[in-house]
This record gives structure tokens, sequence and C-alpha cells, in this order.
């Protein structure tokens, strides 16, 4: 179980990584973020932000057109 | 008057293009990923772009703002027009003017068609070419006497209904001159849509699925005016059925076989050994023994500065045959070299798309557009 749960079904670009980022300033190194995301359109972004934040992308799954990306701050 | 407001604009693709065809100088902030921005963006004369993703951003623009210069127009583009609106507001809060974002984002811009005039028609009526300038797409409208036929339609149909609606013309006939593997047609739809034909060569049609009427050599097709003919001329390479048009004696429409910069590639249905021979005996020999002066208007361009004065894509036959890197090759070894080795990647989704064209897959319209994402890729001088 993941330390926050962001939900931005829904939301179109640039919330769903807006939204992710206020929460993931919020945890402490180490804890973990779920993102729930409708926007097939951030997908890329989403890694790409992860990455370059430095922070790791755990797993990201696909279900019912709903994504989740598992996020641990680095 | 010109003042500058401290408000944020809007500006349409249509805007954007007459920026790029007037040459006018433009700083592009684009928000997008790099991988997006490295792989296709917006590009001209005048333009200078600075590539800072959206998601860098968020705590504020003043990273950006030390490399955006004060006093020019800025632009700011992203995928859609969400992050780019949320990026330039920023800037116009920080207190800098003349600020736009692209409406629709480059999705807009990938499917925004500008018609422009190529010339006149000896017993009367005009062409057009359509510039679909954010993906390199060229196809056109022959219009006289009330008729219009439109060649190698691209997707957003209403482009050439609007148009028509406009000159007060009816489209009669729609033509593919070859079975595209870049773009999603809109030929056969057009077709439908308006109770046209609908042509296409026979033999790039082996899978077709749906009625068409053969486009070949000898079979003019008339428009309005009977005197106003599109002389087809079967010129294989690209695909083994490509067909170029010679329409009033004048305009050589030379689909993707022969472009301004470069010439078509053989490889995208997956034959490209096969019709190596067949393209050089197009370009070489059957085009040679054209006139000189006819004006090529091919499919597609590559890069902007293929766009000509107001926009038109464009050449001399004869200068062709003088500079286009394409047609310099009198060993023919070096010319299949050339185009089967090293070619740049295929166009995104490129099979995908030939089913499509063939009747054989049904996407939805975020899947056609997802399809064709990116630049078209067609020639074999393109990166």
């Amino acid at each position: 179980m993941a330390d926050i749960i962001v939900d931005t079904k829904g939301m179109a670009c640039p919330m769903p990584i807006v939204k992710a980022k206020k929460a993931l300033d919020s945890l402490q190194s180490g804890q973990t973020m779920e993102v729930l995301s409708t926007d097939k359109g951030s997908l890329n972004d989403f890694s790409a932000w992860v990455k370059q934040t430095k922070n790791e992308l755990i797993s990201h799954e696909e279900e019912n057109g709903v994504y989740k990306f598992l996020v641990r701050k680095s | 008057m010109i003042t500058q407001t401290a408000a944020l604009q809007r500006m349409t693709p249509h805007e954007l293009t007459h920026i790029l065809f007037d040459k006018q100088p433009l700083f592009i902030l684009d928000v997008r990923n790099e991988s997006d921005y490295l792989d296709w963006k917006i590009e001209g004369h005048n333009i200078h772009t600075l590539n800072i993703p959206y998601f860098d951003l968020i705590d504020g623009v003043e990273a950006a703002l030390d490399q955006i210069p004060e006093g020019q127009k800025v632009l700011v583009v992203c995928a859609k027009e969400g992050s780019s609106i949320f990026v330039a507001e920023q800037l116009v809060e920080a207190g800098r003017t003349d600020v736009y974002y692209l409406q629709g984002g480059m999705k807009a811009w990938s499917e925004h068609l500008e018609p422009v005039k190529v010339g006149d028609l000896r017993a009367g009526g005009e062409l057009y070419q359509f510039v679909r300038i954010g993906k390199g797409c060229l196809s056109y409208m022959v219009v006289s006497n009330g008729e219009a036929a439109v060649i190698d339609t691209l997707r957003m149909t209403e482009a050439y209904t609007e148009f028509a609606k406009q000159l007060q013309v009816k489209i009669t006939h729609t033509i593919d001159t070859h079975l595209h593997a870049d773009h999603i047609s809109g030929g056969k739809r057009l077709a439908e849509q308006v109770g046209a034909t609908y042509w296409l060569p026979e033999k790039d049609a082996a899978e077709v699925t749906f009625a068409y009427e053969k486009l070949e050599e000898g079979r003019d097709i008339q428009v309005g005016n009977a005197k106003i003919a599109i002389q087809p001329i079967y010129s294989p390479g690209h695909t083994i059925g490509s067909t170029s048009f010679i329409i009033d004696e004048a305009y050589f429409l030379t689909g993707d076989i022969l472009f301004v910069a470069s010439i078509g590639r053989p490889d995208l249905a997956g034959l490209a050994e096969d019709w190596v021979g067949d393209l050089r005996n197009t370009l070489y020999n059957r085009y040679r023994e054209l006139s000189d002066h006819l004006l090529v208007l091919p499919a597609h361009f590559g890069q902007y500065t293929e766009l000509g004065e107001r926009g038109v894509v464009s050449a001399r036959l004869g200068d062709l045959f003088a500079n286009n890197p394409g047609l310099q090759m009198e060993d023919e070894e070096v010319f299949r070299k050339t185009v089967t080795e090293n070619l740049p990647p295929q166009p995104n989704a490129y099979q995908e798309i030939r089913q499509t064209n063939m009747g054989k897959r049904k996407p939805s319209e975020d899947e056609q557009r997802e399809m064709e994402i990116g630049p078209n890729r067609c020639a074999v001088h393109d990166k």
C-alpha cells in the first residue's frame, strides 16, 4: 500500500503531474506514492518527470483505461 | 496603433502558419518532454526554439525567463494546450508581454491544412495546394467550372469540403497517387461524403476492401470544363502502383516519387530491393522524357526550407534534374545503395496506416491521430 494516493482521473495535462508533485513534496525519502490517471497523453511526461527528478518508478500498469504509477521518493 | 498586451493571447494554427510562410521572427518555448520534442517540432526560417518540459516549471518559470529574449513575440507550445497555458500564464505574471499559446497544441498543428493557390488553368480554373505544414503532407484541389478534384486527400476532410463550399464548387473526384504509408488517406471517405468517385492505382489496391475506380495511364479524368485533363503517368517505385499526374500540361503532381529536395523511398511496402529498378526507371527515364517546364508538385516536403513563396512547395522539373540530390546518381549501384541502405526510420505505425488505407482496419479518430504522430519520412534524404 502506498503512503499516499493521488487520484487525477479525468484531469488533463498539466494537472496530473502538478498534483503528483505536490504530493511527492510532502513525502519523506523512501516513502511511496500511487498516481491514478486517465490522461494517456501524459504517460511519457510522467516517466520523464520521475526520471528527471531522480525518483524511482517502481511500477506502472493500465487497467480499464486507468493508468497506475507507483513512485518511491529518493 | 500597435499595442503590446499584457494578457495571455491565443495563436491559431492558421496564424502560426502565416508567421512561418512570411518568415517572421518568433521565439517558441516548447514545454513537451524532451523525446517528443526531439522527434518532431515546429521549424521555420526565423524561429528560435527552447525546450523546457512543463514539469520542470511547476514551481516557477525563473529558469526559463533568463533564456527567453525580451521584446520578442513568444509562443508557448505543448501537446494539446493545457500545459502551454499553464506555463504561458506564469510568463505573463512574471511581467512578460507579447506571450501566446498555440491553440490545440501540436495535435492541432499536426492536423492543420492551409490552402494556397499554385496557379491558374488555361481554360479557366485554378490549382490549389493544401499544405499540412505540421507534418509535411501536401494535397491538391483542381477547380474548374463549378467542379473540383482532390488529389492525395488527407483525413481532415472538412478542410476540403469547407474550401469547396467557399469556392462554390462540387467535388466530383478524389484521387490517390498511391497507397499511402505515412498518413491516413481521406480519399475514400471524402468521396462518400460528397458523392464523388474515388480513384486508386489497381496495383496498389490488391488488398483493398472497398470499391474504387482504377487509376490507369491513358485514362484521363475530366474536371468541370472538358479541357481540363488530369493525365495519369504510371511511375512505380515508392509503391508498385504509384502514378503521377500532368494537369493542364503545366503542373506535374509526382506523389511520393519525386520531391523538391529528395526522392521517394522504395521500402515502405516491404519490397525495396524489387522496386529499386522501377524507381530508377521512373526518375531517370520516364520523367526525363517530360518537359523541363513542368512545375513539380509533390505529396510531401521534408523541411521548412522547401516552402517557397506564399508557402507553395514546388519546383521546375528541369531545375530538379540539375539540383535534386536524388537525380544526380548516374551510377546505378550508388543509386541502389542510397535508396535501400541507411534509410531514415520508417514513419510511425506505417504498417497499420497502410492497412487502414486498404480498409482492413477501422481505427477510431483518436487512434488515427495517434498513428500519424511525427514526421512523414517518405523521402530517402529525410532524417
